[in-house]
């Protein structure tokens, strides 16, 4: 739905070059929900702004339902016909909620199907069901001024959906709001994902709006993409830093090359069996349980813990070979650095 | 000097002031709102950015704001004649009147432009909007409150201005006081005819106040003129407003 080829963006300012894209390839599937983290300065909000051309990217492409916007006329400030026509189609949500303060909540709703030229009659009927969409029927005639964070960002997505977009963009919908209100326009999100079939890229900050809603997640560092892919397959790697962090076990404590410790990933039915009684029993070695955690993920029941074996790595190769026997994914941490090894 | 005798002379002084403030104000609004505008719109980073059109424009504002008016209306006398047929009376002072204002309007109304919140015109762009719909939609709207504010300065200015424009033979109720309290010792009159202005300019103020007030929504927005209000009333924007309209 959304596809990213070599995606490049080059600010200069100064003198000073700061390349805040870096040969970006993203693809964002139809009907999924994207999440793109990373630290700040990543290139998160550049990466967002370059899929609807609010910025130009230096050089690549980008291409939204079949699409090539890159290819449509317009310069930074001022956008060509088609790009606009484009942008009609494309909805985008804020941090900061972005509402005209001189307007109403229903008339901030109305304002993209002023822009598409829609009659008065049919804003008020398609603006009324938006905001009933997003349960804030009761609110049409309120000012912004008179909302809370949360409700401002319903009428943002409901504005936002105006034009029947078949892609959502969220910059940071959900920093400025508190734990509880994130969680309630992360499910409003997640239902309009499944009722209209919206394909929904999000960036975020936060592991656990991953966690909660998306299918899919990009990690950025320095205007790269460094990861990418469905959760699902990323909890399966080993080496993936966004399933490392959406599973914070902590550091673990032991340096001792005569101790082995593992982490045990496990999906779906896995966690049934008994696996730590079975391999105490079947080997006769006593195990040591480090910490486990159990989530949700992408829908599915996902766990991970990390035991200790007694005896170096050489010395547990059958243990650990039985364990991948059962379809559990085991990793062997490096004790000198406390990364996967 | 009895009351019948200044009251004689102080209302078509007062017309000619409310004549020549009016059609200045008036074409101060027409011609400084939209050269306001494009200082915004051409600027670096603007929708219609033109760094040329840009340069020049200021460049001439800043001139025109920096020209003494007395200087100002004797140097556009030409120009006066030409608009008006005459060099002398109200109609011919408004002409100075305006070309001394709209510089100073086009100054203030660039500044409440500039303050509406780049995030709207953000997501304007996002929803598809062109740079005309932008700027009635969005940057006019939202400007509104403080260009009335601004509206309401500068009105109050040209009747500041006005004055002068009576020592050129333009009438008006600030030559009567100059004639008649500088030049002819009548203090009493004088300071009658300053009174009267002070209710002028309060009234106008109050109005203006009043409507910037209307306009700003539930008193999410704040004046300039807010500081010397909350000496009197009751600001109606708590902390938390604010806060939350951040
Ligand atoms: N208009 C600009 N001019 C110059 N440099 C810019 C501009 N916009 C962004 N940058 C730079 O590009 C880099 C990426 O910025 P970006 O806003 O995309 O980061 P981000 O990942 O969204 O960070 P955050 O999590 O803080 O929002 C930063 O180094 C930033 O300083
Ligand atoms: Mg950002």
């Amino acid at each position: 739905m959304i596809t990213t080829k070599g995606l490049t963006k080059v600010y200069r300012s100064q003198g000073r070059e700061v390349r805040a894209l870096d040969d970006v390839d993203l693809h964002v599937r139809q009907g999924e929900v994207f999440g793109v983290v990373g630290t700040s300065g990543a290139g998160k909000s550049t990466l967002i702004r370059c899929v609807n051309l609010l910025e130009r990217p230096t050089s690549g492409t980008v291409t939204v339902d079949g699409v090539e916007l890159t290819a449509l006329s317009g310069s930074e400030q001022r956008a060509g016909r088609d790009l606009r026509a484009a942008r009609q189609r494309i909805g985008m949500v804020f941090q900061h909620f972005n509402l005209l303060s001189s307007r109403t909540v229903q008339q901030n709703v109305e304002l993209p199907l002023e822009i598409t030229g829609l009659d008065r009659r049919e804003r008020r009927r398609k603006a009324a069901e938006l905001l009933d969409l997003v349960g804030l029927a009761d609110k049409a005639r309120s000012h912004p001024s008179q909302l809370s964070g949360g409700q401002k960002q319903r009428v943002g997505i409901a504005r936002a959906l105006a034009g029947d977009p078949k892609v959502l963009l969220s910059d940071e919908a959900t920093s400025a709001l508190d734990p509880e209100t994130t969680r309630s326009i992360l499910e409003l999100l997640r239902e309009l994902n499944q009722q209209l079939g919206l394909t929904v890229l999000l960036i975020t900050h936060e592991m656990d709006v991953i966690k909660s809603v998306c299918d899919s997640a990009a990690l950025m560092r320095g205007g790269k993409v460094v990861e990418s892919g469905q959760l699902t397959d990323l909890l399966s790697d080993g080496h993936s830093r966004i399933a490392r962090d959406l599973f914070p076990l902590g550091d673990f404590g032991t340096r001792d090359p005569e101790r082995t410790v593992l982490e045990i990933t496990f999906q779906g039915d896995a966690p049934a069996q008994p696996f730590v009684s079975q391999l105490a029993r079947t080997y006769q070695i006593d195990i040591n349980i480090l910490g486990a955690a159990v989530e949700t993920i992408a829908g599915r029941l996902v766990g991970r813990m990390r035991v200790e074996l007694p005896g170096s790595h050489t010395d547990n190769v059958v243990p650990i070979g039985y364990l991948r026997q059962q379809g559990l994914q085991v990793d062997v941490l490096d004790p000198s650095n406390g990364a996967a090894a | 000097m009895t009351w019948d005798q200044m009251q004689e002379l102080m209302w078509p002084a007062t017309w000619e002031t409310l004549g020549m403030v009016g059609i200045a104000g008036l074409a101060t609004l027409l011609v400084g709102l939209p050269v306001g505008l494009l200082l915004v719109l051409t600027d670096k980073g603007g929708l219609l950015q033109n760094l040329p059109v840009s340069r020049v424009l200021g460049a001439v504002v800043n001139v025109g704001r920096s020209i003494p008016f007395v200087i100002l209306i004797v140097a556009v006398i030409p120009f006066t004649k030409l608009v008006m047929g005459t060099s002398l009376g109200w109609q011919a002072a408004s002409v100075p009147l305006a070309i001394g204002a709209i510089p100073f309007f086009a100054r203030l109304v660039e500044t409440s432009v500039r303050e509406v919140d780049g995030g709207l015109v953000e997501a304007l762009k996002s929803m598809g909007a062109g740079t005309g719909t932008i700027v009635r939609k969005t940057l006019l709207p939202e400007a509104l409150p403080s260009l009335v504010a601004s509206a309401t300065t500068t009105v109050i200015a040209l009747i500041g201005y006005s004055a002068m424009a009576g020592t050129v033979g333009g009438g008006g109720l600030g030559s009567l006081a100059i004639t008649y309290g500088y030049l002819r010792f009548e203090t009493a009159f004088m300071w009658v005819i300053v009174a009267e202005i002070v209710v002028i300019v309060t009234a106008i103020q109050l109005l203006g106040d009043f409507a910037a007030r209307r306009l700003s929504h539930r008193g999410d927005y704040r004046s300039p003129l807010s500081f010397f209000r909350s000496a009197t009333a009751k600001p109606d924007a708590t902390e938390e407003d604010l806060l939350s309209s951040r």
